[in-house]
């Protein structure tokens, strides 16, 4: 299954056993109903081997507590960084289990309250874990009723539930409430009965609009992000950092920072840090600490990466294919050979990694800004040689992650500082150190060889991807003689592959791929003379590809516009995490300075299930305004291992006068089970965007991003 | 040096001993505890540590805490009246203007300051006076949305 294979990229080895038991659970919790509920076939679960050693629970994975009020409280490891979870899932739960959505509460990335889960990325969370989650509420629905038959003495057949409330459908007086069977009851059970998920018919909550549950937090500055938290006691730490990666420090004097009043400096082996109880003047001791690394000879930089990265690939490997090559290129009257790139982008979230971490004895509570609570759980374990069940990852609000806070870096480090210091620490990275340790969404190279009839009939398709990893690469066009390679899968890449850390990033591997693969048909479709939206639809049998582009092109008023106006017109489309998405763009590209403005996008997604419409409406809108940034500015400079952009300067994210008109179409698929919401609509936007480029100047753009400098450049050689 | 630099703080008259060239956004996050304005980037690119010094917008990593001597500062936090939302906060509340969150706070209170200059303004002027506040969700569409809204709201109650 494709999307498992996604997932299990982001796996690292883990050493440590944990145990998780009833009994540890019941410990937590005071009165009311516990519901453990064996969620079976949970593929992020049950597939991974290398999960293996770490033991989980064998009979449940998932934990609802029916309080003594009524109010339905779940735990899971899953984490709000933004995409819409804490409202999406609790609406799924509050259907399922029939009560009204205000009486849920969502207890998240609590790694001593909620059972293990792997993290929160890669659009899983309402995909998998979500329609998991359903069917547990299902059974506590169930469970309930049975519970409610024993306590009424009326037959379960004979009840029906109304928002919290069971009761008798013959005499609606005979009735009780999930409270009051909560008040009586200190159980934990399940049904052993089957049971199902609600159909469409009967929603209450599930495919409606709800506000986040967030906001008003939010609005108000009560939300609490990881640096939020204050202890008493607690010191701010700044760490000293190199230059470069992998760079020696030679000579280390930390005399002049020694004399800051108040300031604590820990000196260890490969960690050197400046401790005080305002941030500010510990950043200004550590500018006072003097160092001299040595000055490795430079190989590397933003420029010569790409051959680099092509002379050290590794061995391929074949992930789809059919017909044969040799035929494809018989078959074929024009072919194209063409190579795409794409920079280092980095994930850049508002809040820069952050953790605090209070040592007390030999137990550790850590709140950390991490998509990835359990894995730092057995990260903090490790590093500080204690029991994991002496170690417990709290996860605030999480300021964005988009893949890139995934590694836990900075929650190992206030850990360490505050087991040495013997104090709660809080560990902030600047903006400097969140760019520098970032790992990146790796620079990545597609080659291409196509080949067309004379009629543009697509009878060779040869795809060869490096880096950017599997994910996107499988076309979906009706090819006869076709396959896809990819050479490394590892998104983080072996040793000597990459200057720094790389790993996954909003979609990961899929918008390089869908970049690649979606400008290579445009230009195939130039060629042909045929415009390039009636040249997809001639090449694709896939009626749900069909529909989505259909329903694009009506919304947008596409029409067959000739290259060379300076106004262009460009289009999109992937399968990604089972949404059909297709996008359509209007851009103004001025042909002297090189810059392009994008005015319109319309873009339409059949992502099966929607739980909240205005919820997916946002991811949508936020993906697309993401993912200017890769098409046209994001591209990481560096020199050697040293990263040259530290701060919005000279990196460039989008910004309000970037904002094109946004028209965003969800197709109607109730009955198809909810896919991916958070990730398809960016993949489309380098191709998009370079499309309609094409289609403005004549010109094709065969690197991302597509800056004004590049642009001019591309001009130039035409 | 410390000195005593005394200002207002959400409406409350506030004294404090400290170097003058500590930044505010220390002094109001550590010294204060109003975590709602947020480090995003230290050195003016990004909005995130927006406050309100005598009604406009100013970045506070970059204000020395002894040049609001004497001033009005409000922070997030200041802008709830008693349990009753800011126009802009509701605004932000019922057009979703938000996902992570993050920026939020310097959002509305950048957004709070604008229109005070521009009480009735265009798409295109909420854009420019928007502009050099960051938001990585992309939830800028909304964003404009809500401060559009919210100015309709404000001059209603004006
Ligand atoms: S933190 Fe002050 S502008 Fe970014
Ligand atoms: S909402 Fe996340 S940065 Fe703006």
């Amino acid at each position: 299954m494709e999307k498992n294979k996604n997932v299990t990229e982001e796996i690292i080895e883990l050493k440590d056993v944990n145990k998780f038991t009833r009994r540890s659970f019941i410990k937590l919790t005071g009165g009311g109903i516990l519901l453990y509920l064996t969620i079976g076939n949970l593929p992020l679960y049950s597939q991974d081997e290398r999960r293996i050693q770490h033991e989980m629970p064998t009979d449940f994975n998932a934990y609802l507590k029916i309080g003594t009020d009524g109010r339905v409280t779940c735990y899971t490891g899953k984490i709000e960084m933004g995409q819409g979870v804490i409202t999406s899932l609790a609406q799924m739960l509050a259907d399922e289990i029939d009560v009204a959505l205000e009486n849920v509460d969502m207890v998240m990335g609590d790694t001593d309250l909620c059972p293990w889960d792997m993290g929160t990325f890669g659009s899983m969370s309402t995909h998998v874990f979500g329609a998991e989650l359903r069917k547990a509420g299902a059974k506590a629905r169930r469970t309930l009723l049975e519970i409610g038959a024993e306590y009424l003495k009326v037959p379960e057949e004979n009840l029906e539930i109304n928002n919290g409330v069971i009761f008798n459908s013959k005499n609606k007086n005979v009735k009780v409430s999930y409270a009051e069977l909560a008040k009586e009851n200190k159980i934990d059970r399940e049904t052993k009965s089957e049971t199902s998920i609600k159909i469409p018919s009967e929603f209450n909550t599930i495919n409606r609009n709800f506000k986040r549950r967030d906001a008003f937090e939010k609005v108000t500055g009560k939300a609490k992000y990881s640096a939020d938290i204050q202890l008493p006691d607690m010191l701010y730490a700044k760490i000293l950092r190199p230059p470069a990666h992998n760079v020696k420090l030679l000579e280390v004097d930390t005399s002049e920072a020694q004399n800051v009043d108040g300031v604590q400096i820990i000196k260890e082996s490969d960690i050197i840090a400046v401790l005080h109880k305002y941030p500010d003047v510990a950043e200004s001791a550590l500018s006072k600490i003097k160092t001299k690394y040595d000055n490795p000879e430079i190989k590397l930089d933003d420029k010569n990466i790409f051959e680099h990265l092509l002379n050290v690939a590794p061995e391929g490997k074949v992930v789809a294919n059919d017909g044969d090559i040799k035929t494809g290129e018989q078959n074929s009257k024009f072919i194209f050979d063409e190579t795409y790139y794409n920079d280092y982008v980095a994930h850049s979230p508002m809040e820069p990694h952050t953790a605090v971490a209070s040592v007390e004895n030999d137990k550790v509570t850590v709140w950390a800004s991490t998509q990835t609570p359990f894995r730092a759980k057995d990260e903090v374990a490790n590093a500080l040689d204690f029991k994991p069940e002496n170690v417990r990852i709290i996860t605030p609000f999480v300021g964005g992650g988009f893949g890139g806070k995934s590694r836990n870096l900075q929650v190992v480090e206030a850990a360490r500082l505050s087991k040495i210091c013997g104090k709660p620490v809080q560990v902030a990275w600047t903006r400097k150190e969140e760019f520098f340790y970032d790992s990146f969404r790796p620079a990545a190279i597609v080659k291409i060889r196509s080949g067309i009839s004379d009629a543009g009939k697509i009878n060779l398709w040869d795809y060869n991807v490096y880096y950017a990893g599997e994910r996107g690469s499988k076309q979906f066009y009706n090819i006869p003689n076709h396959q896809t390679v990819v050479y490394s899968s590892n998104l983080t890449g072996v040793a000597g592959t990459h200057p720094f850390a790389t790993g996954p990033w909003r979609a990961p591997g899929a918008n390089t791929n869908t970049f690649a693969r979606e400008s290579q048909i445009d230009n195939m479709a130039a060629k042909a003379g045929i415009d390039p939206l009636e040249f997809r639809l001639q090449n694709l049998s896939d009626n749900k590809m069909i529909r989505v582009l259909n329903t694009a092109a009506d919304a947008f008023g596409w029409k067959t516009h000739n290259t060379g106006s300076g106004k262009g017109y460009g289009l999109s489309c992937a399968i990604e995490v089972g949404t059909y998405v297709a996008s359509m763009a209007e851009v103004d590209v001025d042909k002297l300075t090189g810059k392009v403005k994008v005015n319109r996008i319309v873009c339409v997604q059949d992502m099966g299930l929607v739980i909240n419409p205005e919820g997916a409406t946002m991811q949508i809108e936020g993906g697309i305004t993401m993912g200017l940034g890769y098409a046209l500015s994001e591209g990481l400079h560096f020199k050697g291992e040293e990263v040259l952009d530290l701060n919005y300067d000279t990196y460039n994210i989008p910004r309000f006068s970037w904002l094109p008109e946004i028209k965003t179409i969800i197709l109607d698929n109730k009955d198809s089970e909810p896919l991916g919401g958070g990730e398809p609509a960016i993949v489309n936007i380098g191709a998009l965007i370079a499309n309609a480029i094409y289609n403005a100047m004549g010109i094709r753009m065969f690197i991302l991003p597509m800056t004004p400098e590049r642009i001019k450049e591309a001009a130039k050689k035409e | 040096m410390k000195k005593r630099i005394t200002f207002n703080l959400n409406g409350k008259p506030v004294a404090i001993d400290a170097e003058g060239e500590r930044k505010l956004i220390w002094v109001l996050r550590v010294d204060f505890g109003l975590t709602g304005t947020k480090y995003g980037c230290g050195e003016s690119f990004c909005g995130a540590c927006t406050v309100i010094v005598n009604g406009y917008a100013e970045r506070s990593c970059q204000l020395n805490i002894q040049n609001v001597q004497d001033k009005d500062v409000i922070t997030i936090e200041g802008l709830l009246n008693g349990d009753k939302l800011h126009p802009l906060q509701k605004a932000f509340m019922d057009n979703d203007a938000l996902q992570c969150g993050y920026c939020t706070p310097g959002m509305i209170l950048n957004a709070f300051s604008f229109l005070n200059k521009h009480p009735d303004p265009s798409i295109q002027e909420i854009k420019t006076g928007m502009e050099n506040n960051l938001c990585r969700c992309g939830a800028h569409k909304r964003i404009i949305e809500a401060v559009q809204s919210a100015s309709k709201e404000m001059k209603g109650v004006h």
